[in-house]
């Protein structure tokens, strides 16, 4: 029976390795069909920003590979309101994550659900594992 | 209990590894099974052969090798994580064309998908980080 | 599902310990250890909140606090563990939340 896997990020991206090294484990892990979600709070929301433009740091723009994580069937991506707010920012500051629904026709859906802390909570809850980086 | 321990950073740098180690030692020492201990971020520069710390002080990695030894761990460094900070074996040494290898007794070196492994097939995942 | 959270850094210092309470449910444990430890020492506004945290138990890992020099500051109602107590803690919880 497949296990419910939570991969939590809390850090902002480039500062530090681990958003990019916590999105390749989400990478190699769904190859193992289990049923995975993401969730972004703290700092963790601002590696979903849009318009990241890394050429002058020197550094390497990983970003698009959010937009991918639909095809590796990962499209729950729980980011929460309160660390949107709290950081001035909007659903809309972020990129627009879909995923292709198979079953009603490969209708396009969005994959990021904003949560408040409450109801994230409740999610959290429900794992079986959670992924700390 | 069959565990999962999860190392994501490096030694002396954070007391992760050290935690860890003090963990893995009580855990084994009230009966229960380590499945894997799975070293990722800086947490693969805890597998080097070459540290040289104060004599007065504990080696850590000389440490991991030695519980590996006494209860045949598993101990894994992530390949990805291990090439970017320069943690060799000698295939992969020999595979990179790099004229030394410096992985510690006792350390394999291995995919990303040993840790995800480690969470299906463990009771518990525990991750020491920072 | 039971959830053991830990907190491995100092609340001076990091959010984690405030992030870590914001979703902890009811019926969970945070256990403190590493620099997490100085959360739970008297006169902070840390130990204020542990002690007005709803249903959430409160552990320190004594080896910690020790090295630090603050065994003696652990604010009451906060268990104190060793490493053998943290393993216990592992198992008898569904799952392990390590806040990083």
């Amino acid at each position: 029976m497949a296990k419910r896997f939570m991969y939590m990020n809390t850090k902002a991206p480039y500062g530090t390795v681990y958003a990019l090294e916590s999105l390749e484990v989400v990478l190699i892990g769904a190859a193992f069909e289990q049923d995975v979600s993401l969730a972004f709070i703290g700092d963790g929301v601002y590696q979903l920003v849009k318009g990241q433009d890394t050429q002058d740091i020197g550094m390497k723009n990983f970003s698009p590979t959010y937009a991918a994580l639909g095809d590796y069937d990962v499209n729950k991506i729980y980011v929460e309101k309160e660390s949107l707010e709290e950081r001035g920012l909007s659903l809309d500051d972020l990129q627009h994550l879909v995923w292709e629904d198979e079953d009603e026709d490969w209708a396009e859906k969005d994959s990021i659900r904003l949560v408040t802390r409450s109801e994230l909570a409740d999610v959290i809850d429900d794992q079986d594992v959670v992924l700390s980086f | 209990m069959k565990l999962g321990i999860q190392i994501n950073e490096g030694p002396y740098q954070h007391q992760a590894a050290d935690s860890a180690y003090q963990f893995a030692k009580a855990a084994l020492a009230k009966g229960h099974e380590i499945f894997r201990v799975f070293f990722y971020h800086d947490g693969v520069n805890t597998a080097t052969r070459l540290a040289v710390p104060p004599q007065d002080d504990r080696n850590i990695t000389q440490q991991w090798t030695e519980l590996q030894k006494e209860h045949n761990l598993d101990l894994v460094v992530c390949i990805a994580a291990a090439q970017r900070r320069g943690l060799m074996d000698e295939d992969e040494a020999k595979r990179q064309g790099k004229d030394a290898n410096n992985i510690a007794e006792g350390f394999r070196i291995s995919g990303l998908g040993q840790l995800i492994e480690a969470g299906i097939e463990c009771d518990r995942l525990v991750t020491f980080g920072a | 599902m039971t959830t053991l959270h830990t907190v491995n850094k100092s609340p001076f210092s990091s959010s984690s310990f405030d992030d870590c309470l914001g979703l902890a449910k009811s019926g969970s444990t945070v256990l403190l250890f590493e620099d997490g430890v100085f959360a739970a020492t008297t006169g902070t506004k840390s130990a204020e909140a542990i002690t007005n945290a709803n249903g959430v138990t409160f552990a320190v890992l004594g080896p910690d606090a020790k090295a630090r020099g603050v065994e003696g500051k652990i604010a009451d109602g906060i268990k104190v563990v060793d490493y053998d107590g943290f393993v216990d803690l592992v198992a008898e919880h569904d799952k392990v939340h390590a806040w990083l």
